[in-house]
């Protein structure tokens, strides 16, 4: 366990129950209908436990209904664990579903000076805050308007130009970047790049598995209100995808008994440091580790790996036999996949991998690995293939 | 504001300021009179009309011989009107706040406590104009029982907020509590002093020993009948043209209704503990209910 103060918010066996039955409010209800009783307990969290460090992006993810909203709100202290303990250092200010409790009948104005109250702001704290909030947000022609008469753009934009202006010791935001425009959208991740540089917590949840990977440092993955994965957030998408049956390989995963793939590690050269992203015509080290036992060892013939791009559609594949470099005996297996040049072929590609008998025999164990590579193309954002050409006046205009 | 530190603002975020209640209560007291040309001038016009519509029934109706009859009935209508008011709106002031409890945290004692805020500023507004016309019609209202204001209101406030965490509470789980609360005042009104004088009801309940200590069981009667001391400041009266001086009040001396506030205040003080104690044990389920 880390030490007290470099924690920014500790969960210790959250647990989160909720009660369908609640939805008798009335007392007459409550009193009739009390039959119904607890059958319809809903677990949305079961024994969560979670560290927050001070300074870290989190991503929550997980498919919907996982739970991680019901998390965020608990880590926020809007909603109490039914068991279990949330301990919170510093000021949180949180952007949950698209809200930031703002009064419709109030101008933009006021709504600001209000929502920063109850994060704790004084009045002056606020108004020395003002202009950067009403920069941030680009509503200075309607910030006296009645928030009421807001399209659902505007309302985020304010709520989020007050949740990052507030000088928030722990950032919660959830799915928020999904809408407003594709420039507000990045105005926001430069907020949230600032923030990482302030050393400020930031914990958010997305279905955007891209963006986790690209801006978080660890991520967690729920899956029917319990932790399934926390740690690199490359392996907790992938997990996620696993969980979610996307990508899967063609006849999907197979576990062997006795035989477990552990990872796949992407680097220029064999033994090189590890990375996830290339240019066209690069050398590209595959680094296909698994562990093997000795029944598994003897049966192994062949070591298939498809590589495949977008939808999981399979681009090429390779393999390996006892004759080109499979080991023979059992433990951990480490081999080495070396392309001299990657295909001018861009996006994101993933790696399964598949150990079967030889001579066609059956397959032992197969899987998709979580993490993938992704394939750039020097300037060119957009097509599939980065293709040589020339350019220049035609002759006739000369 | 570098200066802070995690904790203190951890601290700021989870305890009730004066700061944002005064925010709340600005908010409420905007939405309500937005737009309206005439603004807070609306919340004078319940004391009139109940000024108008008593009068007439006591004065006209009955001829009960209260003199002054209009400065009596305010005297102590203001605090009963402050009290139901704040009690009607704590009420509703989670459920009426819950896009506010659902997606921010902040200390949410705050929201029983903005309803009796707004009530308070019309009462002491309405008060406000109350004192100008004392003053125009040259009513004497200065005089030493004045001073019986200051533990009068006390009571009164702490009473008011105790009960508005109570209600408050319980409406969000039993959203009944707020009707109960509507019915409930209408019929406390009744058992005031308020239009009617305490000392006609003095003969009857003390003919059963305890029925006129019962009767001061409810603080608000104290309450009242200390501000009428303290305010309208008329103990005596003659109801009938030429006969004999009769007791108006509740009692000529001051020492009466400091034992009443007393009483009122212990009461409060145990209901402010319920109060607290239900709210905190409620409130982690509130952002679930609503």
């Amino acid at each position: 366990m880390a030490d007290q103060s470099e924690l920014a918010i500790q969960a210790t066996g959250v647990s989160k129950k909720f009660r369908s039955a609640r939805s008798a409010t009335s007392l007459k209800e409550r009193l009739l209908g009390r039959a119904a009783g607890s059958a319809e307990d809903f677990w949305a969290l079961r024994d969560v436990n979670v560290e927050i460090p001070r300074g870290g992006t989190i991503g929550l993810i997980g498919a919907n209904g996982s739970g991680k909203s019901t998390l965020l709100k608990v880590l926020a202290g809007i909603l109490l664990p039914t068991s279990g303990e949330v301990a919170v250092h510093g000021r949180i200010s949180s952007l949950l579903e698209l809200g930031a409790g703002f009064n419709g009948e109030l101008s933009g104005r006021d709504n600001v000076f209000l929502n920063a109250s109850l994060l704790g702001l004084s009045r002056k704290q606020t108004e020395a805050l003002y202009p950067a909030i009403l920069e941030f947000s680009e509503l200075e022609n309607f910030i006296e308007d009645p928030v009421k008469h807001y399209s659902s753009g505007m309302y985020v934009r304010l709520g989020f130009a007050v949740a990052v202006h507030v000088d928030p010791d722990i950032l919660l935001v959830d799915e928020v970047l999904a809408v407003g425009d594709e420039a507000f959208a990045r105005k926001c991740l430069d907020k949230i790049d600032e923030f990482q540089r302030e050393g400020r917590t930031i914990l958010f949840v997305s279905h955007a598995l891209d963006l986790v990977e690209r801006i978080c440092d660890r991520a967690i993955v729920l899956h029917h209100g319990e932790v399934v994965y926390d740690g690199d957030p490359e392996w907790a998408t992938g997990t996620l995808r696993g969980l979610l049956g996307v990508d899967s390989p063609r006849g999907g995963e197979v576990s062997g008994p006795g035989l477990a793939f552990a990872e796949v590690r992407y680097s220029s050269e064999p033994g090189g440091p590890a990375r996830d992203v290339y240019a066209g015509g690069e050398p590209l080290t595959m680094r296909i580790a698994l562990t093997v036992d000795a029944d598994s060892a003897a049966k192994a013939g062949v070591l298939t790996v498809v590589v495949m791009g977008a939808g999981g559609v399979p681009i090429w594949v390779m393999t390996a036999t006892p004759e080109t470099g499979l080991p023979a005996g059992p433990g951990q297996w480490e081999i080495d996949f070396e392309l001299p040049e990657l295909p001018p072929l861009l996006g994101r590609f993933v790696v399964a991998a598949s150990l079967a008998e030889a001579d066609g025999g059956a397959v032992i164990a197969a899987h998709t690995f979580g993490d993938g590579f992704n394939v750039k193309g020097g300037g060119q954002e957009t097509g599939l293939l980065r293709v040589p050409y020339r350019v220049g006046p035609s002759a006739a205009a000369k | 504001m570098a200066s802070l530190t995690a904790a203190e603002r951890a601290r700021a975020q989870s305890r009730v300021r004066w700061e944002l209640l005064v925010g709340l209560v600005r908010k409420d007291l905007k939405v309500k009179y937005q737009g309206s040309a005439l603004g807070f001038l609306w919340s004078l016009a319940n004391p009139l009309l109940l000024l108008a519509v008593y009068s007439f029934v006591f004065q006209v109706v009955f001829k009960s011989g209260v003199p002054d009859f209009g400065i009596y009935l305010m005297s102590g209508l203001l605090i009963w009107n402050a009290f139901s008011g704040s009690l009607a709106a704590a009420a509703g002031s989670v459920v009426g706040n819950a896009g506010l409890v659902k997606k921010v945290r902040f200390p949410l004692s705050v929201l029983p406590l903005s309803a009796v805020g707004f009530a308070a500023v019309h009462f002491v507004l309405q008060l406000g104009v109350l004192v100008v016309v004392m003053v125009v019609t040259t009513y004497s209202f200065v005089s030493p029982a004045l001073l019986l204001v200051v533990p009068a209101l006390a009571v009164a406030t702490l009473f008011t907020i105790a009960l508005s965490f109570i209600v408050a509470a319980l409406n969000v789980r039993y959203r009944d509590t707020q009707h109960f609360v509507e019915i409930l005042l209408v019929a406390w009104f009744w058992v005031n002093p308020i239009v009617y004088p305490v000392a006609q009801v003095h003969g009857p309940l003390a003919k059963h020993g305890w029925a006129w200590e019962a009767y001061f069981l409810n603080p608000m009667a104290g309450v009242i009948t200390t501000m009428q001391r303290a305010i309208y400041n008329q103990p005596y009266y003659t109801p009938v043209k030429g006969g004999p001086e009769q007791l108006l009040l509740a009692d000529p001396g001051y020492t009466f209704y400091l034992e009443q506030l007393a009483i009122g205040a212990v009461i409060s003080g145990l209901l402010l503990l319920l109060g607290r104690w239900l709210y905190r044990r409620l409130q982690g389920d509130f952002a679930e209910e609503l």
